[in-house]
């Protein structure tokens, strides 16, 4: 409760206007989903305190005359009492409240990343030239035999003895993250799903329930199955490739969904049938998984409801005991394991869990992979690893590491305008993206999006490309797992050993 | 101190190389002048510090026995490896391998055979209950792993490899190959490119009755390594040759795939080809590739690989090393180059460079019985 | 009709043969020896589908399921209706933890009490409106985070208390019916309580019809005492505990 109104949190940035430059066009106050900007008589007016730094506005003012700036009014330095710390303080204060934001941690964690360096051939392997030879990227996610058995007719003719479980065929190793339709608007999940199937990838519904138009696109979509239940019955089971029981996700270990009541319209209210208006909450635990048999049980219980025709993922968040968790997970009959770091993205969390809960994925991927191999049990299940994938490059050291596939979220709405504000949560997203504001939704175009989406993914699939042909291999799986490409630095030897990889020099 | 094991790469050891491969169908056994003639055609692939070969019917009066080739680097490491394999094998004979003192290889470690058989009580717990072969493969790991100074170098029935640190023609003199009779030999002449040479490092890289001989370096080295793993094989030499050699193991041994079929996870048809096979076909390929993808030899190689029922060479999918073929009669030659062939068999029947990735594939005739059992492709 | 001997039959085979009998136009199914296979009716569909158990079956009894009717002539374990869509299951026993968890429709009556975590997450839109008759108690965690659809609770035993602690925590929709008010205090902070109204009862009658029909009650025996209605007192319960910077 704040009783007196006033607050001691002042505007983070300043919309800055030169009014010299303005022709009161007005495209600004449309633009901003935030209300930041007015029209006073004769000029725009801008309230800073509203200001998230979106950057819709400059984007769109046709003269260049908005400047978003950082206030330089000072909260005094001060390394230990930090200006987030003095500001929650303040805000909590006033409000009583779990602060939550969106996106992932703001907070700087070493990327590990940032210090793995690849290999290249030099003379004694030649490069590949990738522009003039086969460069293979395609990935087929699921349970694999460890061996094939072969019958061989008298004619010598050999054919596949082995009945394989069903696969995801992926043309790229990028799949798109959980993104539910709720924390992002439709438009936003048509433009994934138009360049999902463009690319020959696969999207992910979230927790939402499959839209009406979404259906068609079901070749290209993983139906997920979270502890809210939002939207899923049989024949939503059935209208996807596969299957995910979201147990965790990187940026919030442990607890459940959160749909702020402010996202929940008509049409959201309908998917998820739930009242307008309500937080949808996710709870914490699936109620029907206390323990890993019930797991099993969930994974069977769907395995039924699909006629086994699909493969079912799991979903968890990487947390301290990551590596016994997903032997766990694969022995449970999980088809995918698709483990997010916990720098992972999410519509809304808790800044206390996003902050400061889960293990980065670099070091959980290695692990995993290495913990599945040493049980003989890797090819039980495929790894997708996410949580914060910025360039080919971390995908690229991801592939080394052991990860069958990556999964992006966030780069996926950078390219769709995107500023990475945080301010997810509040459903004013003024690029359209997060939000379930007609006004603001319907600005996303789906086709331009789903194109620049397409663009992206394309890029960095040529960029992998390089480097395979730099390597000396022409295909994606000769790089899965080859630690031996990969080297640290600034790394201590604890650090070297969990991700199983040397030092640079070595 | 003379160089069994590989002391130098903490990682692995790779090299260029040159390599020929012999074999009379009918088993027709015929001396080693002529592969040593072939292979020296090819001396300028090599650099001294590494060539070697491996002999097929070399032994017909131990055929049904366990060769194993053993260099000590001192007499007290064979004391130690002769207990270990009292304890577990009936030796039926062992004795030093013959070599020439006339020829340029001086510095030489101690060259010992034992034919065996494992014993049905052996003393070894862990593996006492694996069938024979299983048995062979595990001591032949515990041996290099363990025994300081000891290393075995061939381990297979009626074969045999000889080998160490200097040119072919050299090694072959030195361990008199002129005299040695066969019906199937490979040859190899080594270029060592990141480490000295080791005279275990040579090739060919035997296990059992698998001899592999090859050229390249494999790209791909780091996932094969980590595959095998999964299924128990030690990788203690740290060479291309070694995780090719297990890996044929663990696909036609272990997993009893057919020969043709191994070849096609070595080297798999693109993807774009696959899609464009019959669907039983593709529905076979596609699934090679997902179950095996981690066995794909990514990278330059040429390889020729004996075993019991014949030989086969082969390069990668893009064809970054050479392979030239011919036959003659019964008999069918493979080598880096033409030249090598020529010099021993100046008119054959037919030459021919293989496809990338396409298999030469020569099989000794009593096996026609088994001829159901091979893969058209 | 179709019948099958489940003993010793694996949950996998004897589903499938439930559902290929359903592809081949089998109505009535009769399952005799069930003892713990689990799934029975997981995602299967056809509204005129009736399938009779005997023997106890196995958790996720009807997950998923889609139009069918389930009749179960003895108690029944876990998960009964886990994420149900449509159609009813009938328990002539006690059900186990977690009735109806995500339930978004169809019908679920329980003759005797079920366990813990019982109605978590019902939903419900317009026509899609989950109905779960319990005619004995429930444990704790009753109703967390129900944002639609009916439970009733009947409490026929005569206790006086009919549901365990943390009774409706979270509610944010849909109506609970209990016939014994109980103690107040226990129930969340997060809804309110009222007595029902003639219309609440006339809506439920046919329910308690069906219910009493299923479980050869009179619907008399039911209707004896007054009816308690427990609504979410905000569409937003939580809404005041987050804050955005």
């Amino acid at each position: 409760m704040n009783k007196s109104g006033f607050s001691n949190i002042q505007s983070e940035y300043l919309a800055i206007i030169d009014h010299t430059k303005c022709v009161r066009c007005k495209r600004c106050i449309q633009n901003c989903g935030w209300g930041t900007y007015s029209f006073g008589g004769d000029k725009i007016l801008a309230e800073h305190e509203k200001c998230v730094a979106c950057g819709r506005c400059y984007t769109y003012c046709p003269e260049g005359a908005i400047s978003i700036v950082k206030n330089p009014t000072v909260i005094r330095e001060n390394n230990n009492w930090k200006e987030a710390h003095i500001k929650t303080i303040w805000k909590q204060s006033e409000t009583g409240g779990i602060i939550i934001s969106g996106m992932g941690t703001t907070l700087k964690y070493k990327k590990y990343f940032d210090h793995i360096l690849l290999d290249a051939c030099q003379v004694t392997n030649p490069s590949i030239d990738p522009l003039r030879e086969p460069m293979e990227l395609k990935t087929y996610l699921g349970k694999k035999p460890s061996k094939l058995d072969i019958d061989l007719n008298g004619a010598g003719e050999a054919t596949l003895k082995t009945k394989i479980s069903p696969q995801i065929e992926l043309q790229t190793p990028f799949v798109f993250g959980a993104m539910s339709y709720g924390s992002i608007s439709l438009n936003a999940q048509k433009a994934i799903a138009l360049a999902a199937r463009a690319l020959g990838t696969v999207m992910n519904t979230g927790e939402g329930g499959l839209h009406d138009d979404l259906v068609p696109f079901g070749k290209n979509i993983i139906v997920q199955v979270a502890s809210g239940r939002f939207g899923v019955h049989r024949d939503y089971l059935n209208s996807g490739i596969a299957v995910e029981i979201k147990i965790g996700q990187g940026a919030k270990p442990g607890i459940g969904g959160h749909l702020p009541g402010e996202k929940i319209g008509v049409d959201i209210s309908k998917t998820r049938m739930i009242p307008v208006g309500t937080d949808a909450i996710s709870p914490a635990p699936h109620h029907d998984i206390y323990s890993i048999e019930d797991l099993r049980q969930l994974i069977f219980a769907i395995k039924e409801a699909t006629n086994y025709e699909k493969p079912v993922s799991v979903k968890i968040a990487a947390v301290h005991n990551i590596a016994a968790i997903v032997s766990g997970v694969v022995r449970a009959g999980a088809d995918i394991v698709y483990i997010d770091g916990y720098t992972g993205g999410t519509g809304a969390a808790p800044n206390i869990i996003k902050d400061h809960v889960g293990i980065p994925i670099e070091l959980a991927l290695a692990q995993v992979d290495q913990r599945l191999r040493d049980e003989g049990i890797r090819n039980e299940a495929s790894l997708i690893a996410a949580g914060s994938i910025r360039s080919s490059a971390d995908a690229v050291k991801a592939f080394a590491l052991g990860a069958d596939a990556v999964a992006i979220g966030t780069a996926a709405l950078v390219a769709m305008g995107c500023h990475v504000c945080g301010k997810c949560n509040t459903g004013n997203c003024s690029w359209g993206i997060t939000t379930q504001r007609p006004e603001l939704a319907r600005r996303l175009d789906p086709e331009v999006y789903g194109e620049r989406l397409y663009n992206l993914i394309s890029a960095w699939g040529h960029e992998i490309q390089e480097v395979l042909g730099a390597m000396g291999v022409n295909s994606i799986e000769s790089l899965r797992g080859s630690r031996e490409r990969l080297r640290g630095v600034e790394l201590t030897d604890a650090e070297l050993n969990v991700l199983g990889i040397k030092h640079a020099g070595l | 101190m003379l160089k069994l094991k590989n002391k130098f790469s903490v990682e692995r050891d790779i090299s260029g190389c040159g390599l020929f491969g012999v074999i009379n169908t009918k088993r027709v056994r015929f001396d080693g002048s002529g592969i040593k003639k072939a292979i020296t055609v090819e001396h300028d692939r090599g650099n001294g510090l590494g060539g070697g070969f491996a002999v097929y019917g070399n032994y017909p009066e131990y055929s049904d026995l366990y060769a194993f080739h053993i260099m000590y680097d001192n007499l007290s490491a064979k004391n130690d490896v002769d207990e270990y394999l009292k304890n577990n094998f009936i030796i039926e004979k062992s004795e030093p391998i013959p070599t020439s003192k006339k020829t340029v290889i001086k510095d030489h470690p101690y060259l010992f055979r034992y034919f065996m058989r494992p014993k049905s009580d052996r003393q070894d717990k862990l593996f006492r209950d694996l069938d024979d072969d299983d048995f062979v493969v595990q001591s032949v790991m515990t041996i290099n792993q363990n025994y300081d100074g000891a290393y075995v170098f061939s381990s297979g029935k009626n074969m045999g490899a000889f080998k160490g640190v200097g040119y072919p023609e050299d090694i072959a003199d030195f361990f008199m190959l002129d005299e040695v009779m066969g019906y199937m030999w490979t040859a190899h002449n080594r270029f060592p490119t990141n480490t000295p040479g080791w005279w275990g490092g040579a090739h060919p890289f035997t296990l059992l009755d698998w001899s592999i001989v090859h050229n390249g370096e494999i790209s791909s080295y780091g996932i094969n390594k980590r595959y095998l793993e999964m299924f128990k094989y030690n990788l203690a030499l740290k060479t291309d040759t070694e995780v090719i050699t297990y890996i044929l193991d663990l696909l036609i041994r272990k997993h009893g795939l057919p020969v043709e079929i191994a070849t096609l996870v070595l080297a798999p048809p693109f993807y774009q080809a696959i899609d464009r096979m019959e669907p039983g076909k593709r529905e076979l390929l596609t699934a090679l590739r997902q179950i095996y993808g981690s066995a794909v030899l990514n990278g330059p190689f040429a390889i020729v690989f004996g075993f019991s029922g014949g030989m086969v060479a082969m390069n990668d999918r893009i064809k970054l090393r050479p392979l030239v073929a011919a036959t003659m009669g019964d008999f069918t030659y493979v080598g880096s180059e033409e030249a090598a062939i020529k010099s021993i068999c100046p008119s054959p029947d037919m030459v021919w460079s293989p496809e990338a990735g396409a298999p030469v594939i020569a099989r000794f005739e009593e096996l026609e019985r088994h001829k159901r059992g091979m893969v058209n492709l | 009709m179709m019948t099958i001997d489940a003993s010793g039959m694996h949950y996998k085979d004897l589903n499938r043969t439930i559902r290929e009998g359903i592809l081949r136009g089998v109505k009535k199914f009769f399952l005799e020896n069930v003892n713990g296979q689990y799934y029975i009716g997981d995602g299967i569909k056809g509204d005129d589908v009736i399938i009779n158990i005997n023997g106890v079956p196995g958790n996720d009894l009807g997950a998923f399921m889609d139009g069918p009717t389930i009749i179960v002539n003895n108690n029944a374990q876990d998960n009964i209706g886990n994420t149900m869509n449509a159609g009813k299951i009938v328990v002539k026993g006690d059900a186990g933890d977690v009735v109806g968890y995500g339930m978004r429709g169809g019908r679920i009556y329980i003759l005797g009490n079920a366990g813990y975590r019982v109605g978590i997450h019902m939903k419900g839109y317009n026509e899609q409106l989950p109905v779960l008759i319990i005619g004995g108690k429930v444990g704790s965690f009753f109703a967390e985070y129900m944002a639609g659809g009916i439970i009733v609770l009947l409490g026929l035993n005569g206790e006086d208390y009919s549901a365990g602690d943390y009774f409706a925590s979270g509610m944010h929709g849909g109506v609970i019916y209990i016939r014994k008010k109980g103690n107040f205090a226990k129930y969340s902070k997060e809804v309110e309580l009222y007595e029902s109204g003639d219309k609440d009862i006339d809506f439920l009658k046919k329910y308690f019809m069906e219910f009493a029909e299923s479980f050869n009650l009179s619907l008399e025996e039911i209707l004896k005492e007054p009816f308690y209605k427990i609504v979410p007192s905000s569409a937003r319960p939580y809404g005041h505990l987050y804050t955005s910077m």
